[in-house]
């Protein structure tokens, strides 16, 4: 629960143009980094690093049936893991709102952007696909964990490699060069609204004072792919166009560190 | 064939290569890494702290909870399925009592230490990675503890004695196996964790925990290290 | 013959071998096992004679009586109020113990203190099953207001209190800054944003310095550069 003065004090920092940990307002927290192949034993995986939070992403690919209405296509599934290790905040048990709600605008940035063509994850039209089984887990909380669990999950794709398949089955030691096409990158960006002032990149501290939050899911045209709404207050139309301003704009920083 | 060699050169009782950490994770109260061969844990320690449900309190010290957990890629084959499952169950709790001898919480009734360990990647001898890292996380919250806790797997694989086996040493298919997950005091070499699979002989067993003592004293040298390399004196003076 | 075999700001691990022989005493931090003392924490080695302390440089606040720490009221009861000590205890402000002014029986006690507000108290009782009384009669104890709080490593505050409260008096005239330490390793800090934030980095700098020489002239140069400002009357040494 916060306290009191925390959210006056932190619109008397925006005021001045300052965030809770220092920096300018609408800087975004140092180091961005993303490291490849962080885990062995998956197919793909990457770490995201955005100051103090650490998000692990990894891809295990397993061979399924397609859907009956895509007999023609593989797919995609999305978890996340908000694991007590990672905060004093989360504790064990079934996955919490919070990280149903994280997998699943995770997924729908990857999947509504036609990241990936599914189409070639069809081995055999009507019997078997694969399916790419994207893991997220917190390491470190310290805040903004939607943005870095979708840069985590992309760059953890980037990473993948399909393993060998023989007479139907996979043999997970070998790993084949072959990568998933990635045709796009949707980066996802979270605005935030405190009082009057828009911010990127929150604290855990400073997400414990902020009311609304639109995450904001773009390709590298500027297109938008996603976009969800949380958080207890309302938003303008005015607001929802300077949100998307500032998403764009952040969104080529995180591209970057791809 | 019998088994003269190992499979990846090294000798019989030559540990993986191994890395530790101290302080890994921010948000805890203490917190390591410990990486032996492609086996990799984390553990963070939140505590003691404040404990619910009620009826868990114990009035004349505080508690420790161990939480095992593979992450979902983590596993060799198939994704791992989230959420402690009958394996992770029995590992969390005899991790549990693993560290249990070594820690005092006589000055924290009714409240509960918890300890996380989590593992991105892992190539057997997974719970033993797991009982170092979270033995360093513990000191490193800097409760009160007799000694530190360093564990290896040892065993046969047919009739050779070896340390630390690896996947391909635990699924040998010409010969008996036996795979013993070890965790030792290193100050007085008592025995806190004792778990075997396969077949041996008394005598045997004997041999390959004297063997499992050695490489403990290994471990917990490079634990030693990670915990003293945090607090070091860093700067010009 | 005793063998003391660490020295003065030695970093040792629990189970450490510290010293051999009859003649050295087992101080904080430490224990005996018949010839021999060895260390039950992490932390670094404090020589008084023949006595042997380990400070533990991490770890969680335990209440002490006597202790001025910063609390949260979490709740409000009949009486009076529960407090959240950023530990695995919470403590008790009882109405009497909260203001000097009278409160009739029935009134709305979160006129005085509301749920979410910070205060500057001091634990008055401790019992062996940790139950914490606090009072807030006697000067300087009071509702925190217009500023912000945050955490530091509760191991560090006696250094940045400095001896006699020299350290953060320094800081208080160099940053014009209102700042209250806690035990408890919470920290209220109240002044114009600029120097809010000088004030905070050079706290997290006493804390990540704490254990190294020199730290008063490192902590005046450094509040020298941030606020262009010569400092006088700190004796240098």
């Amino acid at each position: 629960m916060a306290s009191n003065e925390l959210k006056s004090h932190f619109i008397k920092l925006l005021n001045e143009g300052k965030r809770l940990d220092g920096r300018d307002i609408s800087e975004l927290r140092q180091p961005i980094k993303v490291e490849y192949g962080i885990s062995k034993t998956a197919e793909g995986s990457a770490k995201v690093t955005m100051g103090d939070t650490e998000v692990l992403a990894g891809v295990k690919m397993e061979i399924s049936e397609p859907y009956p209405d895509t007999p023609d296509q593989g797919t995609i599934m999305v978890g996340a893991e908000l694991i007590p290790l990672s905060s004093p905040e989360f504790e064990s048990g079934p996955p919490s709102i919070k990280a149903v709600e994280l997998a699943r605008v995770v997924d729908r940035g990857i999947r509504e952007s036609k990241a990936i063509d599914f189409r070639k994850l069809c081995i055999k039209k009507g019997e078997k696909i694969w399916i790419l089984l994207i893991d997220i887990v917190t390491l470190n909380d310290d805040g903004n964990l939607i943005d870095a669990s979708a840069l985590a999950a992309l760059a953890a794709l980037k990473d993948a490699k399909f393993p060998e398949v023989k007479d139907g089955a996979i043999d997970y030691k070998k790993k084949t060069d072959k990568s998933i096409d990635l045709v796009k990158e949707p980066i996802a960006v979270t605005v935030f609204k405190v009082g009057n002032h828009f911010i990127v990149d929150p604290t855990r501290e400073e997400e414990k004072a902020i009311g609304t939050r639109l995450t904001i899911t773009t390709t590298k045209n500027n297109l938008i792919c996603a976009l969800q709404k949380s958080g207890d207050s309302s938003l303008t139309q005015e607001d929802i166009s300077r949100m998307i301003d500032i998403a764009i704009e952040k969104a080529k920083i995180l591209r970057e560190a791809l | 064939m019998s088994y003269k060699k190992r499979l990846d050169n090294r000798k019989p009782d030559e540990l993986r290569k191994m890395e530790a950490k101290v302080g890994v994770i921010k948000n805890a109260d203490g917190s390591a890494y410990f990486k032996i061969g492609n086996t990799c844990a984390y553990a963070a320690v939140y505590g003691p702290r404040e404990l619910y449900p009620r009826f868990l309190h114990n009035p004349s010290k505080g508690i420790l909870r161990c939480s095992y957990s593979m992450m979902p890629f983590s596993g060799s084959g198939n994704r791992v399925r989230p959420g402690q499952n009958r394996r992770a169950k029995e590992i969390s709790m005899v991790t549990e009592k693993a560290l249990l001898p070594v820690l005092n919480l006589d000055e924290y009734p009714n409240s509960v230490v918890d300890v996380f360990i989590e593992l991105p990647q892992t190539e057997a001898g997974s719970r033993c990675a797991g009982i170092c890292a979270a033995s360093m996380a513990l000191a490193d919250a800097g409760l009160v503890m007799s000694d530190l806790v360093s564990a290896v797997s040892v065993g046969r694989v047919d009739d050779m004695l070896v340390v630390d086996l690896d996947y391909s040493e635990e699924a040998y298919e010409d010969g008996p196996v036996a795979d013993i997950p070890l965790a030792i005091l290193p100050r007085t070499d008592e025995i806190t964790l004792l778990q075997m699979d396969g077949e041996i002989t008394k005598e045997m067993l004997l041999d390959a925990i004297e063997l499992g003592k050695k490489s403990c004293h290994e471990i917990y040298e490079i634990q030693k290290k990670a915990l003293k390399e945090k607090y070091a004196v860093k700067g010009d003076e | 013959m005793t063998e003391i075999l660490v020295k003065d700001k030695d970093i040792v691990v629990p189970g450490e071998l510290l010293a051999k022989g009859m003649d050295a005493f087992p101080g904080p931090g430490s224990y005996r096992d018949n010839e021999e003392i060895l260390s039950s924490r992490l932390g670094l080695v404090y020589l008084d004679r023949r006595t042997i302390k380990i400070i533990s440089q991490s770890g969680v606040y335990l209440p002490k009586v006597g202790d001025m720490i910063i609390g949260k009221v979490i709740d409000i009861a009949m009486s009076g109020w529960r407090i959240n000590l950023n530990c695995a205890y919470s403590a008790m402000l009882s109405m009497k113990d909260a203001t000097s002014d009278y409160i009739n029986k029935g009134e709305d006690l979160s006129q005085y203190y509301d749920i979410g507000d910070y205060i500057a108290c001091k634990i008055t009782n401790v019992t062996s099953q940790k139950l914490v009384d606090v009072s807030m009669r006697e000067p300087g104890l009071k509702k925190l207001v217009n500023g912000r709080m945050f955490n530091v490593n509760t191991h560090k505050v006696p250094r940045i209190i400095g001896k006699k409260g020299s350290m953060v008096t320094m800081i208080k005239n160099a940053t014009g800054c209102r700042i209250t330490v806690g035990q408890n390793g919470l920290i209220w800090i109240q002044g114009d944003t600029k120097n809010e934030f000088i004030a905070i980095e050079t706290i997290k700098k006493i804390e990540k310095e704490s254990h190294l020489t020199g730290l008063t002239n490192r902590i005046k140069e450094f509040l020298e550069e941030k606020t262009g400002k010569k400092i006088e009357g700190v004796e240098m040494k």
